[in-house]
């Protein structure tokens, strides 16, 4: 079992740190992992992506020319990773930051309203979580209890009193997300 | 704890490993994308448990020269910085090479030239492999391609450097440098006490020892040519030792092999799919890796080349260690190089593509 997957939105949504706990939870699991981020500016506004890969055999490149699954939280990284998307594979899309929606036939695109409902519910700081959730759903490659612990081990300890509101984010994002 | 797998940052394994390997100390100036070095071991504040020194130097110019009398003094003592800022530093380190003082240099590259790019490259392989400062002279690079020889290297180039008293070079990139992987720290090794330094390193100008025996110099400087002529040759009789007995390489699926990939570093890790990609295509792809850049093994690939079609190198650089290749195989087989430019890392389908190219 192998998943190639990309990343992307705006810098400051937590796509850095969602990758991060998700790479987190594959070493958990003991599975062989890795991050790459695109680093600089980004973090600062702008389009922020990583790549990560959770795999059960050792990982030769962090850089690939093809996806498994996008997360796309914005319109330029749509239309940057949708055509990197191998066939067959699949895109999840919140549909909040973005006008024109996935085009591809050959693969499963799956819709999450994870912004809004995290303002509805007041866990806007939570976002990423709600995409994770959604993730997990479609593509169970690491267990809910893995993230929880890479969650007590990513967050500062003064934040644990956070850990159960990531919790029900993740749960609902489960909920959330609907194929098209 | 030991043995337990971290998930680290290639900047921040070296920083753990330098702790654990002893090393005295470390002197630095931020720059991205190396800057999680110095930021880790503040964090880390290894200065309250084994006494290693951090410092932040006015500026890479001053870290370099902190490394020359540090070493000097037969501590192991260690910089990292990205390509502009060891450019900066080239100066130092002929000096070091000159006097033969050891010290650990990291370079997690940006692409240049001038300030050029945060992003990855390898456009130092030159620079790092021919010295880089003025004179004849080498420095032993290494190139890890994972975060664990991010971690793993760190003593391996002290020992080395200490070994030939000459400086040793990791050469990284922002790739590894930024990306994240599990990793096994080293072994913790206790730093030498200055009874361990003074019988290990006779020469060092430490200020002990002085019964007995005429003070230590440590110096570049000798205004008589033929005692100049004399020191050169030394130096030449040590590099050729180096190249005799200090090559290290890694070959994956090469026995069946009549294409050759040889790429280091991240380009070898990118260039590991590709060779993947390939051979399901039906293409008897195998990846040479050089895991030393200077001493080079040239003779290792010389003797591959009898058996294969063509070579391929892949960096991230305009072609430099494309002509090492050349040179080795002699025109025996076809070289080619592949390369992006100003800090675009090539992902591993443009590789399958050039491949065919052969």
């Amino acid at each position: 079992m192998k998943l190639e997957i990309i990343i992307s939105g705006f810098g400051g949504q937590g796509v850095l740190s969602m990758g991060k706990i998700l790479a987190y939870a594959g070493l958990m699991e003991g599975k062989e992992v890795t991050w790459m981020p695109a680093y600089g500016p980004e973090q600062r506004g702008g389009t922020a992506n990583v790549t990560v890969i959770v795999s059960d055999e050792p990982i030769s490149s962090p850089i690939l020319s093809r996806y498994d699954t996008a997360i796309v939280l914005n319109q330029p990284s749509l239309d940057k990773f949708q055509p990197k998307v191998k066939p067959g594979g699949s895109i999840i899309y919140d549909s909040f930051g973005i006008l024109d929606k996935p085009s591809r036939t050959d693969v499963d695109v799956f819709h999450i309203n994870a912004m809004e409902t995290a303002a509805e519910l007041k866990m806007m700081k939570c976002f990423n979580m709600f995409v994770l959730g959604g993730l997990l759903k479609v593509h169970p490659i690491v267990s809910l209890e893995s993230v929880m612990k890479a969650l007590r081990k990513t967050l500062p300890e003064r934040h644990h009193d956070l850990l159960p509101v990531n919790e029900q984010a993740i749960i609902k994002g489960e909920e959330l997300i609907v194929k098209e | 704890m030991e043995n337990e797998i971290l998930l680290l940052k290639g900047n921040e394994a070296i920083a753990h490993a330098a702790i654990r390997c002893g090393c005295d100390g470390y002197f630095g100036y931020p720059i991205t994308p190396q800057s999680e070095v110095l930021e880790t071991l503040s964090v880390l504040k290894p200065w309250e448990t084994t006494g290693m020194v951090v410092l932040q130097a006015e500026s890479e110019v001053a870290s370099i020269n902190m490394l020359y009398g540090g070493g000097g003094s037969g501590k192991r003592v260690m910089t990292s910085s990205s390509s502009v800022g060891i450019a900066l530093m080239q100066e130092g380190i002929s000096y070091m090479a000159g006097a033969e003082v050891p010290g650990l240099i990291v370079n997690v590259q940006r692409g240049g030239p001038g300030l050029g790019t945060i992003q990855p490259s390898q456009s130092d392989y030159n620079q790092a492999t021919r010295g880089g400062g003025n004179g004849d002279y080498n420095v032993i690079v290494l190139a890890p391609n994972s975060v664990q020889e991010m971690a793993d290297f760190v003593d391996l180039a002290f020992e080395l450097s200490f070994k030939y008293r000459n400086p040793a070079m990791i050469l990284s990139d922002g790739v590894i440098g930024q990306m994240m992987e599990k990793v096994v720290l080293p072994p913790f090794k206790p730093r030498r006490t200055e009874e361990e330094i003074a019988r290990e390193c006779p020469w060092a100008a430490n200020g002990h020892g002085l019964k007995g025996r005429r003070p230590n110099i440590i110096t570049s400087l000798e205004m008589d040519p033929v005692e100049m002529e004399k020191k050169n040759l030394h130096l030449q009789a040590k590099y050729k030792e180096i190249r005799e007995k200090e090559v290290r390489y890694e070959t994956t699926s090469c026995d069946d092999a009549d294409i050759l990939i040889v790429a280091f570093g991240s380009a070898s890790r990118i260039s590991l799919k590709a060779m993947e990609t390939a051979r399901k295509q039906g293409l008897k792809v195998g990846l040479f890796r050089p895991i030393t850049l200077w001493p080079f093994p040239e003779r290792e690939i010389r003797e591959m080349a009898r058996h294969l079609k063509g070579i391929l190198t892949v960096e991230i650089n305009a072609g430099q260690m494309v002509f090492d290749v050349r040179a080795a195989v002699d025109g025996s087989v076809p070289v080619r190089h592949f390369g992006r430019l100003g800090g675009i890392v090539p992902d591993p389908d443009e590789i399958v593509q050039e491949l065919y190219k052969l």
